[in-house]
C-alpha cells in the first residue's frame, strides 16, 4: 500500500504499484506521424501476429481509410485525413500539390492539399480505466507496464468499453469478450519488439523504453518547429495529463480531434471517490427519506 | 485541466463552431450494454433496493401486510436483476468470475459483492415472510437487506458515471441522488399498489419526497451537464426523461391527493410512479448512449476544460 494517490496524477512506475516487485523497463510506442506514408504495413502485421479475424472487408467511402477505427479486431488503424492548408510562406509547393487530382480541382487557389496519415493503437495509459473498472481482474499491468487482457478471465461484462477514454477496447461481437493491443505481450517477452513496429518502413513507429522515446520526441518536435513545421505537436507524452501520460504517444502535426483522439482525455476513475461519496450521501438520503415518511404516518390504527 | 464549466447557454455556440472531427464517427466506444438488461437493471436494482428499506419501514411501524408484499416485490426485482446482468454478459457461463477479486476501482465488481450479500438476504426475508417460519433469522435478513438496500439502489449510478461516456460521467455527482429519488419514487409506487389503503401513508408520503428529490436532481444534473445536456432532452433520451417527469409528478400527485381514500387512485398513482422510474431509467441510458456516439459531446467539453 502507498499513500499516494494511484487514481490520477504522475505515477513514474506503473508496474511496480502494480505489484511486480522488479519489473522491467517501462516500454511503450512513440508514433511519428510526420513521417507516416500510410502504407497500412502495421495494420497488416498485427492482424497477422496476433491472429486477429477479419471484421469487414467493406469500402467506407471515407478516403483510404476503410479500417475506420480501432476495435476489437483491429489493434492498428491508420487514420488518412485529407486537408486543404494555406501554403506555408516561403515553402515550395510539394510535387503532390501539383499531381492530376489538384490541377482538376475547381479552386487550387485554396491552398495545398496534404494528407495526414496516423496509425493509432492502445495508449496502455499510466491510469488506465479498462484496467480500473476490469470486475474479474482480466484486464492487468505487465511487468513492462503495459496493459493486457487474459482472455481465459475476460466475462466479456463490458465496462472497460466505455471505460476507455479512447475508443480503443471492444467486444468482439460473436465471442462476446473484450481484446485490445497487448503490445505484442508474446514478443516482448521474447525480447524482440512488436509486430507493428517491426513492420514500419518509414519508422514512423518507434518502440522502446519510455523515458528514451519521450526525449527523442521531444527533440524531433524541435526538429519540425526549426523546420517551420510550427503545428508539429506531441501528444499523450505529459506524464501530468489527465491520464498520467499514454505508454503510446504520438508526434501530430494537427489537433487531436482531426485524428479522432480526445483533446484531453481523463481517466474516469480520477473521479472515483467523490462518486463513493456521493452515493454514500444519496443512499443514506434514501434510507433517511423513506425513515421520514414513516415517522411522519406514525403507526396505523388498528394495526397488530 | 479542472473540468470547470465557465460558459454555458447560449456562449456555447462559440466553441460548437469551430468542431472538428475525423469523420464524424464517435471518439469512444459506446457500452454494448442492451437498454432492456442494463437500463432494467437500474429500475429493478432501484426498486429492490429501496423496497427493502420500505419492508424494514413497515415492520417497524405496524404495517405487516406491506412489509411481506415489498419483501416479496424485492426478492422478485432482486431475481430478475441478476438474471438480467448475467445475460448482458458476453459469456454468460463465466459470471462467477464476479467474484475472482474484490476491487474497490471497480464499481461492478463493488455491485457483485454487494448483490450476493443483499440477493441471500432478500430472499430469506421474502422466504421467512410469506411461510411464517424462522422469523428470528427472517427480522435479521430484513435488517440486512435493509441496510444493503440503499447501497444497491446507489451504486448503479456510479457505475454508469464512472465510464468515459459524457452524459454520465459529467453528471457524477448527481447521478447518484437522481437514482437514489427515483428508486424510492418506484419502492412507493409498489408499496402503493401492495399496501392496504389504511396502511399506505408512508408510500404517500415516500412518493412526494422522491418526486421532490427526483426534479431537483435532474435539474442540477443538467446544469452541470452544460452542452451534453443536450442529450438528456432530445431525441429518444429527451422523450423519455418527459415522460418519466409527466408520470412521476401526475403519479406523487394522485397518490398524495386521492390515495389514502380510494384504492384504484393507489394503484393508479403507484403505476405511474413504476412507469416514471422505469422512464428515467432507460431516459438516462439513453441520453448516455447518444453522447457517446456523437464526437461534440466528448471533444467540445473537454477543450472547454482546457
Amino acid at each position: 500500500m502507498t499513500d499516494r494517490n494511484l487514481l490520477s496524477g504522475p505515477e513514474p512506475e506503473p508496474a511496480r504499484d502494480a505489484g511486480h516487485p522488479e519489473p522491467s523497463e517501462r516500454v511503450g510506442f512513440f508514433t511519428d506521424t510526420s513521417v507516416c506514408i500510410g502504407c497500412k504495413a502495421c495494420e497488416v502485421a498485427c492482424k497477422e501476429w496476433n491472429a486477429i479475424p477479419e471484421d469487414g472487408m467493406a469500402l467506407s467511402g471515407m478516403s483510404y481509410d476503410n479500417t475506420q477505427g480501432l476495435g476489437a479486431s483491429t489493434w492498428r488503424h491508420v487514420a488518412f485525413i485529407e486537408q486543404r492548408v494555406p501554403a506555408p510562406e516561403g515553402r515550395t509547393e510539394l510535387p503532390l500539390a501539383n499531381s492530376a487530382a489538384q490541377a482538376a480541382d475547381a479552386a487550387p487557389d485554396q491552398g495545398d492539399l496534404r494528407w495526414l496519415m496516423s496509425s493509432d493503437v492502445c495508449k496502455h495509459c499510466t491510469h488506465a480505466a479498462c484496467l480500473d473498472v476490469c470486475p474479474t481482474g482480466s484486464l492487468f499491468r505487465t511487468e513492462f507496464g503495459t496493459v493486457v487482457v487474459q482472455e481465459d478471465i475476460c466475462n466479456g461484462c463490458g465496462y472497460c468499453v466505455p471505460a476507455c477514454p479512447y475508443g480503443v477496447i471492444e467486444q468482439r461481437p460473436d465471442d462476446g469478450r473484450a481484446f485490445k493491443c497487448t503490445l505484442c505481450y508474446d514478443r516482448l517477452g521474447a525480447g524482440q519488439e512488436p509486430a507493428c513496429a517491426k513492420a514500419c518502413p518509414t519508422e514512423s513507429i518507434q518502440f522502446g523504453p519510455l523515458d528514451e522515446l519521450r526525449e527523442r520526441a521531444a527533440l524531433r518536435v524541435d526538429q519540425l518547429h526549426e523546420q517551420g513545421v510550427e503545428e508539429a505537436r506531441l501528444y499523450g507524452h505529459d506524464p501530468a495529463d489527465g491520464v498520467g501520460g499514454d505508454g503510446a504517444f504520438f508526434l501530430l502535426l494537427d489537433r487531436p480531434e482531426v485524428y479522432g483522439l480526445p483533446p484531453d482525455p481523463v481517466v474516469t476513475t480520477r473521479d472515483l471517490p467523490a462518486m463513493w461519496k456521493h452515493a454514500g450521501t444519496a443512499a443514506l438520503s434514501l434510507a433517511g427519506g423513506i425513515a421520514l415518511a414513516f415517522a411522519l404516518a406514525g403507526r396505523t390504527k388498528g394495526a397488530r | 485541466m479542472t473540468r470547470t464549466r465557465k460558459r454555458r447557454g447560449e456562449q456555447l455556440m462559440v466553441p460548437r463552431a469551430e468542431f472538428t472531427s475525423y469523420y464524424g464517427r464517435p471518439v469512444i466506444h459506446a457500452p454494448s450494454w442492451a437498454a432492456r438488461d442494463i437500463a432494467g437493471y437500474f429500475f429493478l436494482g432501484g426498486l429492490a433496493g429501496a423496497g427493502s428499506v420500505f419492508a424494514a419501514g413497515a415492520q417497524l411501524g405496524g404495517r405487516p401486510r406491506t412489509a411481506t408484499a415489498m419483501k416479496v416485490s424485492s426478492l422478485a426485482a432482486v431475481s430478475l436483476s441478476a438474471a438480467a446482468l448475467v445475460h448482458d454478459l458476453g459469456r454468460p457461463g463465466r459470471f462467477v468470475n464476479m467474484l475472482r477479486v474484490f476491487k474497490p476501482t471497480s464499481p461492478m465488481s463493488m455491485g457483485s459483492w454487494l448483490l450476493s450479500g443483499y440477493g441471500p438476504a432478500a430472499g430469506a426475508a421474502a422466504v421467512s415472510a410469506v411461510t411464517g417460519r424462522l422469523p428470528r433469522t427472517g427480522a435479521a435478513a430484513t435488517t440486512a437487506a435493509a441496510l444493503l438496500g440503499p447501497a444497491i439502489a446507489a451504486y448503479t449510478a456510479v457505475l454508469a458515471a464512472d465510464t468515459a461516456v459524457p452524459a454520465w460521467h459529467g453528471a457524477h455527482r448527481e447521478l447518484p441522488y437522481l437514482f437514489t429519488a427515483s428508486a424510492t419514487a418506484a419502492a412507493s409506487g409498489m408499496a402503493l399498489i401492495v399496501a392496504p389503503t389504511r396502511e399506505n401513508t408512508p408510500a404517500r408520503l415516500a412518493a412526494v419526497l422522491a418526486t421532490a428529490g427526483e426534479s431537483v436532481a435532474t435539474e442540477a444534473a443538467e446544469r452541470r451537464l452544460g452542452m451534453v445536456a443536450e442529450t438528456w432532452r432530445e431525441g429518444r433520451a429527451g422523450t423519455l426523461l418527459r415522460s418519466a417527469r409527466a408520470l412521476t409528478l401526475a403519479g406523487a400527485a394522485t397518490a398524495a391527493l386521492a390515495g389514502g381514500r380510494s384504492r384504484p387512485a393507489a394503484v393508479l398513482g403507484g403505476l405511474a410512479l413504476l412507469g416514471g422510474s422505469v422512464c428515467t431509467r432507460f431516459g438516462v441510458f439513453a441520453a448516455g448512449i447518444a453522447s457517446a456516439q456523437d464526437p461534440q459531446y466528448t471533444v467540445v467539453p473537454q477543450r472547454e476544460g482546457e
